[in-house]
């Protein structure tokens, strides 16, 4: 069996997927249609958190903290929402792409050229972000959701078809980049000197990586992520944007980077988890089993995280060069 | 005038200045008149006592939210929670303000002082607690604690600490008993954040407890080499920064606003840092720091209706404020300064782990 970095046996990841799997049929079987509602809420829900997510990865791995994943998004949000109602879908996805990472440069020239706390930059792009969103914000405008595309075939399979593949374009190339950013950073060379350079730029850069280069630009794609996310929010999930409509999501990303061990497949699944939990408490409310207040049904993934991250943390290690300018 | 003394003022005020600078830019690209920006701003913060008032009133939370992070700040940490202890410290002192009617004055208000503090310093003990017994990074915790008690607060107010038969959600006001009234036009909770602010100082520059501190934030190892504790200055500096925001959340409810509302004002946690930063991380700065802020904050009814401008535009310009004092480098270079000049870069981040 394989065995991890703790020295800890690891099962194969696909025995895990299988298994969950399999536990997700159990609950089909037994609650039909109630199974279908929490899986779907949690695709939908998780998939800003996934992309957002990937944005974090993508910056630790390098070594550059990113805590203005949150402003980011709202950028992306706000770009992709009037670019959306001005000059039509795609360019407003385009903008908020941009958009993310035009300030995901930003960020890298702060926290690479310019050296400036990596915690402080973050923080700047979050206020900076709320601020002009806000004071650039003009109520009014309206644009529908994006369509659901319904993939033939896969699309009528039982509990996976709704839940999976009957989606909006947003969430599956959201797939495509969880698994597109699994492969390139454990099976190309591009992952390898990424993963280098976060963990100790000082032996990249003797092997001839160029440490900036790598910076500057998985930053500024991770921004690009950042922005896709919040027009995911706005442009495909309520066709709305409203001031501070990300609510937080930015910062469960850093958390379910954490506990996704920066592993762009594992965070999904983190992600995935607060998708479920969520959606579970929702049903159970709507089902009258319960009645949780709307407040502590809000608060349930943060303190998960907080509970998670505690029991875990000691197990998890970051990437060592995370936060520390080079040279 | 020697320019070595004059050095640690040049930068923070170099830094609001350009902002402000850039701040104008923005407003007429919007189509706005910077100048009629200026006079809102102006007329709303300090024309008549009534003005100077609000703005010290706005002040006041700020300066205990700053304070909050300098203490944090000098062991190394950076408790951006402020925002979440204070709302805390405001409902739980907003509670027994109500709830506790009829003791004597002499003991009333210094209960629900006591409580406000008390909840605001409990949640930032958990952070600190978790950081240093299981290296949990406090900016995640922090975090993920202000959204916890955002929705915390938001319940209570509307729920079982909700005043009967209002529309809105809100406690029921605070007994007379507990009211911190104005002295000679001067908001109380003010004053006593100015002391705070000199306490702070005192205990932070001039005792073994602030040095220690110090030499945690500066190098861990070698404070545990030097055979003090960092898990105890870890905790300590976090459940006092937690302590002062929760004063400060206790003196907004019971000095300025009378009750608790939920909604008052997001994003202090993030202001409490750019105040930090202005005053670079020196307590007593925080005094004026905060004033200036306070004042920003106290224009944005003014700066609607006299400059029809939305007010979010003082968050651009203190993002900028922030960025310029935390890479005096961008400024050296639009000021031409010579180097040497504006030198303190501030490093907080070690990275997730330990």
């Amino acid at each position: 069996m394989k065995r991890s970095w703790t020295g800890r046996p690891v099962p194969p990841n696909g025995l895990v997927a299988g298994s969950l799997l399999a536990a997700a049929f159990v609950a089909y079987g037994i609650w039909g249609f109630r199974a279908t509602a929490v899986l779907g809420f949690a695709v939908r829900s998780s998939t800003p958190l996934a992309l957002a997510a990937m944005c974090g990865i993508l910056c630790e791995r390098t070594g550059v903290i990113n805590i203005g994943i949150e402003g980011q998004m709202l950028l992306g949000a706000f770009a992709g929402f009037f670019g959306a109602a001005a000059f039509g879908v795609v360019a407003g996805v385009a903008a908020a792409v941009v958009l993310g990472a035009l300030v995901g440069a930003f960020l890298a020239l702060c926290a690479v050229t310019w050296r400036v706390d990596q915690i402080i930059a973050g923080a700047v792009i979050n206020i900076a972000a709320a601020g002009f969103t806000s004071f650039l914000y003009r109520p009014g405008r309206v644009i529908g959701s994006l369509p659901t595309w319904r993939i033939p075939l896969l699309g009528d399979l039982p509990l996976l078809g709704p839940v999976l593949f009957r989606a909006q374009p947003l969430t599956y190339l959201t797939f495509v980049v969880v698994i597109g950013l699994q492969v390139a950073l454990f099976r190309t060379p591009w992952g390898r000197r990424t993963t280098a350079v976060g963990e100790h730029p000082g032996a990249a850069d003797t092997v001839g990586i160029d440490v900036a280069r790598y910076r500057y630009g998985n930053v500024v794609a991770g921004g690009a992520l950042a922005g896709l996310a919040g027009a995911l929010l706005s442009v495909e999930i309520t066709g709305s944007f409203d001031r501070g409509m990300t609510a937080g999501r930015g910062f469960l990303a850093l958390a379910i980077v954490i506990m996704g061990r920066w592993r762009p497949a594992l965070a999904w699944a983190a992600a995935l988890f607060f998708g479920v939990l969520s959606g579970l408490v929702n049903q159970l409310n709507f089902d009258r089993v319960f009645d949780v207040p709307p407040q502590f049904v809000a608060m349930l993934p943060y303190a998960t995280t907080i509970v998670v991250l505690a029991i875990f943390s000691t197990r998890v290690r970051p990437p060592a060069a995370a936060g520390r300018p080079y040279p | 005038m020697h320019t070595d003394r004059l050095r640690p003022v040049l930068l923070p005020v170099a830094a609001v200045a350009v902002a402000v600078a850039i701040g104008a830019a923005i407003v007429l690209a919007a189509g706005a008149s910077p100048v009629a920006a200026a006079t809102a701003i102006w007329v709303a913060a300090f024309s008549g006592t009534d003005a100077i008032a609000a703005t010290l009133e706005k002040a006041t939370p700020l300066l205990f939210a700053g304070l909050a992070v300098i203490v944090g700040v000098r062991a190394g940490l950076f408790n951006i929670g402020a925002q979440g202890q204070l709302l805390v410290g405001a409902i739980t002192s907003a509670y027994a303000g109500y709830r506790l009617a009829g003791l004597p004055p002499a003991v009333h208000l210094p209960l629900c002082l006591a409580i406000g503090i008390l909840s605001g310093a409990l949640p930032a003990l958990l952070a600190g607690v978790l950081r240093a017994t299981r290296g949990v990074h406090e900016v995640i915790v922090t975090i993920m604690l202000n959204t916890i008690l955002v929705n915390l607060t938001d319940w209570l107010a509307g729920g079982p600490w909700m005043e009967q038969g209002q529309p809105v959600s809100r406690t029921p006001a605070i007994a007379g008993s507990a009211r911190m009234a104005r002295v000679a036009g001067l908001p109380v909770g003010f004053l006593l954040a100015v002391a705070m602010a000199f306490v702070v100082w005192f205990v932070l520059d001039r005792t073994t407890f602030g040095f220690r501190l110090a030499t945690v934030g500066a190098n861990r190892n070698a404070a545990h080499y030097a055979g003090i504790s960092v898990a105890g200055a870890t905790v300590a500096a976090m459940t006092l920064s937690g302590a002062l925001a929760g004063l400060g959340g206790a003196v907004e409810s019971l000095g300025i606003v009378g009750r608790f509302e939920p909604g008052f004002n997001a994003g202090l946690g993030f202001d409490g840092i750019t105040i930090a930063l202005l005053a670079r991380v020196s307590p007593r700065a925080v005094i004026p720091a905060a004033v200036l802020i306070g004042a920003l904050r106290a224009s944005s009814t003014q700066l609607q209706a006299r400059a029809r401008l939305a007010p979010e535009i003082v968050d651009v310009v203190l993002a900028i404020a922030l960025l310029l004092v935390a890479a005096p480098l961008i400024l050296r270079w639009l000021l031409r300064l010579r180097p040497g000049s504006c030198r303190t870069e501030v490093q907080l981040t070690r990275g997730w782990g330990a």
